[in-house]
C-alpha cells in the first residue's frame, strides 16, 4: 500500500466537486481516473499534487500525510496537459529546473538531465527553446521534466488529449513502456476510456465525483457494476426485467424479450427488479427461423460499416440493440440484410447484472 | 516587395509625417547647434563648435570649465532613476492588483487610473503646491520627485497591466510542482512574462522623466534645475537657440544611447517586445 487517500466532500461552493472518494493506488502501477469531463478527476489530480486541498479527509503518499502539505514539498511531480513548460528556458533548462531546486550538483544535474531527455527520445533538442517544438515534442519535454526528479508519485493530466489521434497511440504505447521500465507510479487522468483500456494496470471510473467502479481494465469492460460504466468504457446494450428465479448456475430474469439466463446470478433474489448489460460484439446473429434457449427475434433496422467491424442496428421488444461483428468473421452466409429477420443470441455468460443506479 | 505604388499606400503618410515635422525640424536643430545666438532668439553665422562646447560645460574659448551642467545632467539622470524605481515599486504590484479583479471592478480601477487625464496636466501639478504647501516642501527636490512619480506611475502601469493580463499562470503551478518556494516559482514563471510590459513601462516613466521641466519648474524652482528645464530656459527666457539645440540633442543621444545598449542586451526579441 503506498499512495491511501480518503476524504469527503470537498465542495467547491454548493457543488460537491469530490465526494467520498477512497482510492488506495500501489506502488508501481499505472493507475488511471477515467471519467467524462466534469466528473472530479482533474480535482482529485490537483489534490494529490497539492494545488487544491480536500475539505475534509487526508491524502496519503508513501505512508506519509501529505494533506495540507504545498506544492513544493510533496514528492510529486505533474505532467500538464498544457504542457506548461517554461517559454524563456531551453529544453535542458527546462528539464534541469526541478534539480537545481532539489540542490543537486550541476554536473550530476546534467547527467540526469541528458539521460532523461534520452528516455523520452529528444535529447537532440536539448538546447532549442519550447516554442521550436511540436506539440509531440514538448509533450516529451513535459515527461523529461517529471521523471528526472524520480517522484514517488507521477500525475499526468490528460498528457496526450492536444495531440493527433496517430501521435496519441504511439505516445500511448511509450508511455505504458516507459512507466514499466521505471517501475513508478503513474496516474493518469483520462476522459478516453481507449487510452485508459490501453495503458492503465488498474481504473478507477469517476462520475459526479465519484468512483464509480475500480478495477483493471478486464474486469470493468466485461464485468461493469453500473450502467454508466458499461456505457462509457465501450458500448453496451441495457436489457431491463425482472428476477424468476435464482439457482447455483445464475438466474433467469423476465424481460420484453422473454425469459433470459444469466449465469452471474449472485445476490440476487426472485421478484427483483434488475438490468443486464451485454456488449455489442457478445452478441451472435443468425439466421435460423426458430429461437432457442437465451435467443430473441429481431429485425436489422441499419447496417453501418466501419471498416474493421460492421454495426447492426436491430429492432426487437420495442427495444433498439447493437451488434458488433468483425468484417473477419462475416461468411457468406452471414452478411445481413436491411429489414431481415434474424435469431439474435444472448451468452448467459455475457449478460452482466448491472447494480441498481 | 514594396512597390512604390504600395509604399505610399502604406508607409506614404507616416513616412511624410515624420519627415515634415520631425526628421526636418530635427535636422534644422542640429544645424542650429553648430551657430551662433546673434540677438535674442536670433540665429546666425559663423559655424562654430560653442554652443556644443558649452553643453560639456566649456566657456567659448574652450578655456575653462566648470562642472554646472553635469551637475545638472547627473541630478536629472538620478531624478529621472529614481522616480522611475519608485513607479516601479508602487506600480508594478499595483498592475498584478488590478489584473486580478474580476471585470467590473478591473474597469473601474483602470478608470480610476485614467481619470485623473481628463484634467490639464498644469493644473494638476500646481494641485500639489497646495497640497505640499502645509508640509513647508514647495519648492524642494522632494517635491519634484512626489510630482514626478505621480505623473508617471499611469503610464507605467498601463503597459504592466497588459503584460499581466496575458500571464499564463499555470507555469507558476508548474515552478511549484517542480520544487520552487512561492517566491522562486514567482521569478521563474511570472516575473520572465511580465518583462515586456515592465520594459515598456520603464522606458514610457524614465524617457520622459529624463526630460521634464514642467514638474521641476514648478515644484522644484530654480536650484533643483534639471537638464528640461535648462533646455526650456534656452528656447525662452534666454533665447539662446543653438545652445538648446545642443542641449536637446545631448538628452536625445542619452536617450538613443540607453535603448541602443537594451536592444543589444535584448536582441531582436527584446526589441520586438518593446514595442
Amino acid at each position: 500500500m503506498d499512495v491511501f487517500k480518503s476524504f469527503r466532500s470537498p465542495s467547491g461552493g454548493e457543488t460537491r466537486v469530490l465526494d467520498d472518494i477512497d482510492l488506495d493506488i500501489r506502488r508501481g502501477e499505472f493507475f488511471s481516473l477515467l471519467g467524462p469531463s466534469g466528473c472530479g478527476k482533474t480535482t482529485l489530480l490537483r489534490i494529490l499534487a497539492g494545488f487544491e486541498q480536500p475539505d475534509a479527509g487526508q491524502v496519503i503518499i508513501g505512508g506519509q500525510d501529505m494533506t495540507g502539505v504545498p506544492p513544493h514539498l510533496r514528492n510529486v511531480n505533474t505532467v500538464f496537459q498544457s504542457y506548461a513548460l517554461f517559454p524563456h528556458l531551453s529544453v535542458q533548462d527546462n528539464v534541469a529546473f526541478g534539480l537545481k531546486m532539489k540542490g543537486v550538483p550541476a554536473a550530476q544535474a546534467r547527467t540526469r538531465v541528458m539521460q532523461a531527455l534520452e528516455r523520452v527520445r529528444i535529447a537532440d533538442f536539448a538546447s532549442r527553446r519550447p516554442d521550436q517544438l511540436s506539440g509531440g515534442q514538448r509533450q516529451r519535454v513535459a515527461l523529461a521534466r517529471a521523471i528526472v526528479n524520480e517522484p514517488q508519485v507521477l500525475l499526468l493530466d490528460e498528457p496526450l488529449s492536444a495531440l493527433d489521434l496517430k501521435l496519441r497511440k504511439e505516445l500511448q504505447v511509450e508511455l505504458a513502456n516507459l512507466q514499466e521500465s521505471l517501475g513508478m507510479t503513474f496516474v493518469f487522468v483520462t476522459h478516453d476510456q481507449e487510452e485508459a483500456l490501453v495503458m492503465s494496470d488498474r481504473i478507477a471510473v469517476m462520475n459526479r465525483g465519484r468512483v464509480e467502479q475500480l478495477g483493471r481494465a478486464e474486469e470493468l469492460y466485461e464485468r461493469p457494476r453500473t450502467a454508466f460504466v458499461a456505457n462509457f468504457l465501450g458500448s453496451s446494450n441495457l436489457i431491463e426485467g425482472t428476477v424468476l428465479s435464482v439457482d447455483g448456475k445464475g438466474a433467469t430474469v423476465q424481460t420484453v424479450h422473454g425469459p433470459l439466463r444469466t449465469t452471474h446470478g449472485e445476490g440476487l433474489r426472485p421478484g427483483q427488479n434488475v438490468t443486464l448489460s451485454v456488449r455489442p460484439e457478445k452478441l451472435r446473429m443468425e439466421r435460423d427461423d426458430e429461437t432457442e434457449g437465451n435467443e430473441i427475434r429481431a429485425t436489422v433496422d441499419d447496417i453501418v460499416y466501419t471498416g474493421a467491424e460492421n454495426q447492426y442496428l436491430l429492432r426487437a421488444g420495442g427495444q433498439q440493440l447493437v451488434v458488433f461483428q468483425l468484417n473477419a468473421d462475416i461468411g457468406a452466409d452471414e452478411d445481413f440484410d436491411y429489414e431481415e429477420q434474424v435469431a439474435l443470441y444472448l451468452p448467459p455468460d455475457n449478460l452482466v447484472v448491472l447494480e441498481e443506479a | 516587395m514594396l512597390t512604390v505604388r504600395r509604399f505610399f499606400a502604406t508607409l506614404g503618410p507616416g513616412t511624410l509625417w515624420l519627415a515634415a515635422f520631425l526628421i526636418v525640424p530635427a535636422l534644422v536643430m542640429l544645424g542650429y547647434s553648430f551657430l551662433t545666438r546673434t540677438d535674442l532668439a536670433q540665429v546666425g553665422g559663423p559655424w562654430t563648435l560653442e554652443a556644443w562646447g558649452r553643453v560639456f560645460g566649456y566657456d567659448a574659448l574652450f578655456q575653462e570649465w566648470t562642472a554646472d551642467n553635469a551637475r545638472v545632467l547627473w541630478r536629472s539622470v538620478w531624478v529621472a532613476g529614481l522616480s522611475t524605481a519608485l513607479c516601479v515599486l508602487m506600480g508594478y504590484p499595483l498592475a498584478f492588483y488590478i489584473a486580478r479583479q474580476d471585470a467590473r471592478r478591473k474597469n473601474l480601477l483602470l478608470l480610476l487610473l485614467i481619470i485623473p487625464f481628463w484634467t490639464n496636466f498644469l493644473i494638476r501639478v500646481y494641485a500639489w503646491i497646495l497640497i505640499l504647501r502645509p508640509f513647508d516642501l514647495v519648492p524642494s527636490l522632494s517635491a519634484t520627485l512626489l510630482g514626478m512619480v505621480y505623473a508617471f506611475v499611469p503610464f507605467f502601469v498601463l503597459p504592466v497591466y497588459s503584460s499581466v493580463e496575458k500571464i499564463d499562470w499555470r507555469l507558476l503551478e508548474a515552478a511549484q510542482d517542480l520544487g520552487a518556494p512561492p517566491l522562486r516559482a514567482f521569478m521563474t514563471a511570472v516575473f520572465p512574462q511580465t518583462l515586456p510590459g515592465l520594459v515598456a513601462g520603464i522606458l514610457l516613466t524614465f524617457i520622459p522623466a529624463l526630460g521634464t521641466f514642467v514638474v521641476s519648474d514648478i515644484l522644484g524652482g530654480a536650484k533643483t534645475a534639471m537638464v528640461g528645464n535648462l533646455i526650456q530656459n534656452q528656447f525662452g527666457q534666454a533665447g539662446d537657440w543653438p545652445y538648446g539645440s545642443a542641449l536637446s540633442f545631448l538628452l536625445m543621444g542619452m536617450v538613443l544611447l540607453g535603448l541602443w545598449s537594451y536592444a543589444r542586451r535584448a536582441g531582436q526579441k527584446g526589441l520586438e517586445e518593446l514595442v
